[in-house]
């Protein structure tokens, strides 16, 4: 545990966008307005799959306040390019035509045609006389029937990567990813207790409450302005850079404040489309989605097929782990196995393991990162068999967790050996916890543990902060802001400068300002572009002592700088502010900078206590209790990170209890709404209390770990434990609807 | 959305001239929250919208011990839930009422609203076939009441004829020895549709046994239904548990439910049998009290 005091690090100050927050006037997407800026409505695909035969706007062309119609044959050719995302990479084939179709529609709600119009609704009404010929072809929607020999075929290009060995034949299995560490099948044989389950999970949304949006703006010099909702200006201003083949120098991004991205607002899909109707059209142009089109046309995350199995000794010790997993991709290759692979071990120190994975086509949207992609999932199926394998052997669920948790040192399937982490202590806390100590206290109620564990990443950021005359700060950074990360960064400047967070102005800065900062993702915002700020801070701070020493008539090196920010020499001892307001008078103007690119995973792990209470009649699952614990290894604001805390946990609730893409028969989605698409309300959800554990991560200067991602990953698994204990009914299917859940609890009871 | 003129007469005459004139052109608005949405989505379209709240006789209601409780067709939901006496003697359609939508749907729908707008699993249908309401109708050819559980004829269809609308709703008097309740089954706790929803009305006898009851059933078949037989077989019998659940079971035989997003239809038949018996004893416990 740290035990450094900190003056700023560790309080709870206002967030900087707080008051334009609460009070409406922070700008969003939608909001921006420019002169002689007109609308876009996209025209998508109503079937799953479709080869396109003919594309015919005339009769939208002549539609009166008609600018400008677009389709595929608008957009460049693009080459299978490997472009890097930041936060994995993406083939810019693919990428554009998930932007707009070309020779067939993968999904319903794929994009075949836009038009840019001078209201929306005459947008809409002239996009509706878009005549599209389309040849309906066989499609397909659940994971393993899309691995079938005879399943309909996504791409003809696309031939199996295993491990490096191409298949011969197309098929919808892009990837297969294979781990191993030591000799499972011998351990198996060794295991005094074995358990084995199939699983399966529904596709789900992140659910962002801001729709995408975006403002595109083409010059006629050449220069292309889009203000949009992005989780990374950086990479949106690449990839449209490479979709449109224009030079990237040629692209301003602006991110406007963000309505939640949840990982779901990195890949681009209204961008290109709404510059080349700009182009088209001499005008600006604004492209809104709405929600059904965020449902069937941004990035959910996979459903999944799971078969794992678990080999433990009788004194507890797991020593055997097995695992084969299919993932939905969506339309495209790229979908979330890797994570999936690395993290379905990830919190226990097995000995000998084997892992396979599968990334698979179908006709669904292409998947997209959503909080911890793919690692809740696996922990789902992993979760439950500890508990059970645990009962089994006569163990408490918490018992065997402790015994088995990873601790420094342990290799994960993958291969990587942990640095020090924090699991241990997280199951220490829950142990600890007024919750785990406190009895349930009526009939139908059944308690749950599950842990959890996402990587954390560095990536690259960059911050630079402006002395103001007066001694404060001006601070300019990339990542756009989801949770609150402004303050955060701030923070850990004035913490390193001896300043309060007030004195820090922070700014998300656009593509031409901000230094180049990757995607706000991968749990990496406070950690890597907070210690950007904090090294712009140090940058500074040699910048004032060598300033300092020609001021007070001494060496640089007789100069000290305190925790506190004091500068003291020569018989002088002065405050940050106070120097620099010398500075500024003596006629020295500072700018601090830093770019870093920390490499080391910041390991972020977890665990909840879930308490439900079940309608024995109706199967419905009321969430009574609910306990979060995660180390942070340092809370820079703490109600951020508890914010984080509880948002993923009620996340991954919905996710376990209600949440699903409900496909028809001809798999097209049938509740593409909030109304159908049962996202947890306020209501469905109580308090979640959490709890704070701070172990320290050595690679960063105040300890920072990342939080945001490790919180959605045990609730379904701690859920389903919880559901167990409270029906003897064994969950394997997500959701865990009341439907479901009756059912089963209708069989539990027959096989009795 | 395409344009349309927005129309606003002060008088139900006008209103049926104009609807005459437009037919299946014009379409009413009183809370808006079904029309507005259908419009914008395409799910219906119009030339003329026509605004029913300048209206009276429309946006009024009044209770007497003699007729009962006359509602206008665009009264807001929430005046009967916050209502302290057609609250207690109208249980079923505070209940209702209180789970349509959130607190700002129900400053503007209305119980009229709900049921012209005829959905299988419309919240206040159920209770109002179950307090056997009339709906109370205007049209080029004069008035005509139509009882509220022969009013609907098919998923979003009515039996109002072209240039009619629903002027009121007339809901019985109640007794102090009547209760009611309604119950639907969400998956959430609240901005849902009913996967099932029951109304049930009881009248109980001198000595404590079931004088009458009424139960209705919405999200079960292509409209909401009057459990005949089942609401019969309560005549007479104690007020238990047992006795509830046999009309669960009775109700559950004319419940034609589909499968699909919000629930199976093995297991909506099992909900019926469910929210029979719970609405059952929630009506119960009312006319006792």
């Amino acid at each position: 545990m740290t035990t450094t005091q900190y003056r700023v690090i560790g309080s709870r100050p206002v967030r900087h966008d707080g008051a334009d927050k609460v009070t409406g006037k922070a700008i969003y997407t939608a909001d921006t307005k420019l002169p002689g800026m007109l609308a876009g409505f996209v025209l998508r695909s109503p079937h799953a799959h479709a080869k396109i035969i003919s594309i015919d706007t005339s009769e939208a062309e002549a539609t009166p306040g008609v600018h400008a119609i677009l389709t595929n044959a608008d957009f460049p050719n693009v080459e299978n390019k490997i472009a890097d995302l930041g936060e994995g990479s993406v083939n810019l084939s693919y990428l554009s035509a998930n932007c707009m179709a070309q020779q067939k529609v993968l999904y319903r709600g794929h994009a075949v045609a836009a038009v840019a119009a001078t209201d929306v609704h005459i947008a809409e009404e002239a996009a509706r006389k878009i005549k599209v010929e389309y040849e309906v072809l066989d499609s397909v929607t659940w994971v393993l029937d899309a691995m079938e020999e005879n399943a309909p075929l996504l791409h003809e290009d696309i031939v199996t990567d295993s491990m490096g060995e191409k298949a011969d034949k197309p098929s919808n299995i892009p990837v297969h990813l294979h781990f191993e560490k030591g000799d499972a099948a011998a351990a198996f044989e060794e295991a005094d207790g074995i358990v084995e389950r199939e699983f399966k999970t529904a596709t789900v949304h992140q659910g962002y409450i801001e729709p995408h949006a975006v403002v595109a703006d083409y010059n006629e010099d050449g220069r292309l302005r889009i203000w949009t909702a992005t989780q990374g200006s950086f990479t949106c201003r690449q990839q449209t850079a490479e979709i449109l083949q224009i030079p990237l120098g040629n692209v301003l991004v602006t991110p406007c404040e963000i309505g939640g991205g949840f990982g779901g607002k990195i890949t681009v899909y209204l961008e290109p489309t709404a510059a080349l109707l700009s182009k088209k059209a001499g005008r600006p142009v604004r492209i809104a989605m709405t929600r059904a089109d965020v449902f069937e046309a941004s990035g959910p995350t996979p459903g999944s097929f799971m078969r794992v199995k678990i080999g433990a000794k009788n004194d507890g010790t797991l020593i055997a782990g097995e695992a084969w997993l299919a993932y939905d991709a969506g339309a495209y290759p790229g979908g979330m196995i890797g994570p999936g692979c690395m993290c379905v071990f990830s919190c226990y120190d097995i000995d000998h393991a084997i892992v396979d994975g599968y990334d698979v086509l179908l006709n669904k949207p292409k998947t997209s990162a959503y909080r911890a992609p793919g690692a809740t999932q696996v922990a789902f199926a992993t979760e439950q068999l500890v508990d059970e394998i645990a009962e089994k052997l006569g163990m408490c669920a918490l018992e065997i967790r402790e015994k088995n948790a990873v601790k420094e040192g342990s290799r994960r399937v993958d291969g990587p050996v942990y640095p020090p982490i924090g699991l241990v202590e997280c199951l220490d806390a829950l142990k600890q916890s007024e919750h785990w100590n406190t009895p349930l206290d009526g009939p139908h109620q059944g308690r749950g543990i599950a842990a959890g564990f996402w990587f954390g990443c560095g990536l690259k950021s960059s911050a630079a902060c402006t002395v103001n005359s007066d001694g404060t700060i001006n601070l300019m950074e990339g990542s756009t802001d989801i949770g609150g990360s402004r303050t955060s960064i701030a923070m850990q400047l004035a913490e390193v400068l001896g300043l309060e967070a007030e004195d820090i102005n922070p700014q998300v800065g656009d593509t031409d300002t901000a230094g180049y900062t990757d995607v706000t993702g991968g749990s990496r915002v406070t950690f890597a572009t907070g210690m950007a700020a904090y090294e712009a801070g140090r940058d500074l701070q040699q910048q004032m002592r060598t300033l300092a020493a020609d001021l007070w008539d001494c060496s640089a090196d007789d100069i000290t700088i305190g925790e506190d920010g004091v500068f003291s020499g020569n018989g002088k001892a002065v405050g940050f502010k106070a120097l620099a307001v010398e500075l500024f008078a003596a006629g020295e103007h500072l700018v601090g900078r830093a770019t870093v690119a920390p490499e080391c995973p910041t390991n972020g792990f977890g665990a909840q206590i879930a308490d439900v209470e079940v309608d024995p009649e109706t199967g419905k699952v009321t969430v009574l209790r609910y306990t979060t614990i995660q180390d942070a290894g340092k809370a820079i604001h703490p109600s951020y990170v508890e914010g984080q805390l509880q948002g993923g946990t009620v996340q991954g609730i919905g996710w376990a209890l209600n949440e699903e893409y409900f496909y028809r028969d001809d798999n097209t989605m049938a509740n593409a709404s909030f109304l159908d698409y049962r996202m947890p309300t306020m209501l469905d959800v109580p308090m979640i209390d959490t709890i704070i554990v701070e172990t320290g991560n050595p690679e960063h200067p105040y300890g920072v770990r990342g939080v945001g991602e490790t919180p959605i990953v045990p609730p379904p698994a701690a859920l389903a434990n919880a559901i167990y204990n409270a029906t003897d009914t064994r969950m394997t299917e997500l959701p865990m609807s009341p439907p479901k859940l009756w059912k089963a609890m209708q069989s539990e009871q027959a096989s009795e | 959305m395409k344009e349309f003129d927005y129309l606003a007469p002060e008088s139900v005459s006008e209103v049926v001239s104009v609807i005459s004139e437009h037919g299946d052109r014009a379409k009413l608005l009183a809370g808006g929250t079904d029309i507005i949405v259908q419009l914008r989505e395409g799910l219906r379209e119009a030339d003329v919208v026509v605004d029913i709240k300048k209206i009276d006789e429309v946006t009024s209601f009044k209770y007497s011990e003699e007729h009962g409780l006359s509602l206008g067709a665009a009264v807001a939901c929430y005046h009967l839930y916050e209502h302290p006496k057609l609250s207690q003697l109208y249980g079923a359609l505070a209940d209702s009422t209180h789970i349509i939508g959130g607190w700002q749907i129900q400053s503007r729908a209305s119980v009229g609203g709900n049921l012209c707008n005829a959905s299988p699993a419309a919240d206040s249908i159920p209770s109002l076939i179950a307090l056997n309401a009339t709906a109370v109708i205007a049209g080029p050819n004069g008035g005509r009441t139509v009882a509220v559980q022969d009013f609907c004829t098919g998923p979003g269809r009515n039996v109002l004829e072209n240039g009619e609308l629903l002027v009121s709703i007339q809901v019985p008097a109640q007794c102090n020895n009547s209760g009611s309740a309604y119950e639907r089954f969400i998956p959430r706790n609240e901005m849902d549709i009913a996967v099932v929803g029951v109304g049930s009305w009881v009248r109980l006898s001198e000595d404590g046994t079931i004088a009458e009851a009424r139960i209705s059933l919405g999200a079960v078949a292509a409209t909401p239904l009057f459990a005949e037989e089942a609401s019969a077989s309560l005549t007479g019998k104690h007020p238990s548990e047992e006795n509830f659940a046999a009309a669960g079971e009775l109700a559950k035989q004319i419940a034609t439910p589909i499968s699909d997003m919000r629930g199976t239809d093995e297991y909506r038949a099992h909900l019926v049998g469910v929210l029979v018996k719970r609405t059952l004893t929630t009506a119960a416990e009312r006319a006792q009290n």
